[in-house]
């Protein structure tokens, strides 16, 4: 039980994302963690207005409930599985952080600068979820994929459409992280 | 109900394993584009070389999935520029909120409810992809 609870580590952590694949593929599925954005707009009435939303969304319920059992899955090993500990961060990204202003660094999931009521209810706070949640949104469509179809699954299977979008997601995070958090924070 | 019980399993499986990697922290994402540890790479890069021999070994035994065809990862259309652009986009967001879709869900189970924040954010600009689509260069 002790090493449920400890973190794990990424030997073990990265295979059972692909025994997940694996079985999605087995039960005549896919791995496509973004596809439920489509799926949701869909069932919102998107379909009624715009082309590209226009489809059985009932065929995907199958992926909504891999959400809905996702949520649970966090629930539970946030709640049951997981001694509250800090992050082991290396101690670089420790630094660079208190350089940008944050605080209580790896002390829970999400920083508090940008997750916590509070953050969410300043402008700037709102903006930097909006933004950021709006990209990821549009970005996968229009790539046809995130890091679960892509990365996990289009690497997987060796095809070079993943490949390409894989290097674009790398060139995305580092051009923020390098040159936009230094405006940003 | 009782066909979509194994992927309710599946989704609880995958999300303990997102918290207990700790692949659905912002820090971790922050950390894994500043290069500064080993983490999230392993993740990533462990999760493919499963997958590459569990996919080739599925082609070489000729295994079937329940349905009885055989068992292999969907095709992506062939391309290029809609695949980095829309690849670019997506890293953006995803350095910027530290969460990809899979995440975004599984922290709403961790009690990190302004996470549907992003959520209602990725589901507008999904929307609003679908909304340009043809406007856009593929």
């Amino acid at each position: 039980m002790e090493y449920v609870l400890k973190p794990w580590p990424w030997y073990i952590s990265g295979p059972c994302i692909a025994i997940v694949m694996f079985l999605l593929l087995y039960f005549g599925r896919t791995f496509g963690m973004s596809s439920n954005l489509k799926t949701i707009c869909a069932i919102g009435g998107a379909g009624k207005k715009v082309e590209f939303f226009k489809f059985d969304w009932k065929s995907q319920t199958w992926n909504l409930v891999v959400v809905l059992g996702a949520i649970i899955g966090g629930f539970i090993a946030h709640n049951y599985l997981s001694n509250p500990i800090n992050i082991d961060l290396s101690q670089n990204t420790i630094e660079d952080l208190k350089t940008l202003g944050f605080e209580n660094i790896g002390q829970s999931l999400l920083p508090l600068e940008l997750f916590s009521w509070n953050a969410v209810f300043s402008l700037k706070g709102l903006l930097i979820l909006v933004i950021g949640g709006f990209l990821v949104g549009f970005g996968t469509r229009y790539a046809s994929g995130c890091t679960s179809g892509h990365a996990i699954t289009g690497l997987s299977s060796l095809q070079l459409p993943s490949l390409i979008a894989v290097i674009g997601f790398f060139i995305g995070g580092l051009i923020m992280v390098h040159f936009i958090y230094p405006i940003l924070f | 109900m009782r066909k979509y019980l194994k992927f309710f399993l599946v989704g609880i499986f995958f999300g303990i394993v997102l918290v207990k990697s700790e692949a659905v922290s912002w820090y971790r994402i922050f950390e894994m584009f500043k290069f500064q540890s080993f983490h999230m790479y392993g993740i990533i890069g462990a999760s493919v070389v499963t997958g590459t021999i569990l996919l080739l070994l599925s082609n070489q035994l000729k295994l079937k999935n329940i349905q009885g065809n055989y068992l292999k990862a969907p095709l992506k259309e062939r391309g290029l520029i809609s695949y980095i652009i829309g690849g670019v986009i997506f890293g953006l967001g995803w350095a910027l909120c530290g969460a990809c879709p899979g995440p975004m869900y599984i922290l709403v189970g961790t009690g990190a409810f302004t996470i549907t924040i992003v959520i209602a954010a990725a589901l507008l600009g999904t929307f609003v992809y679908g909304v340009l689509k043809n406007k856009l260069p593929h």
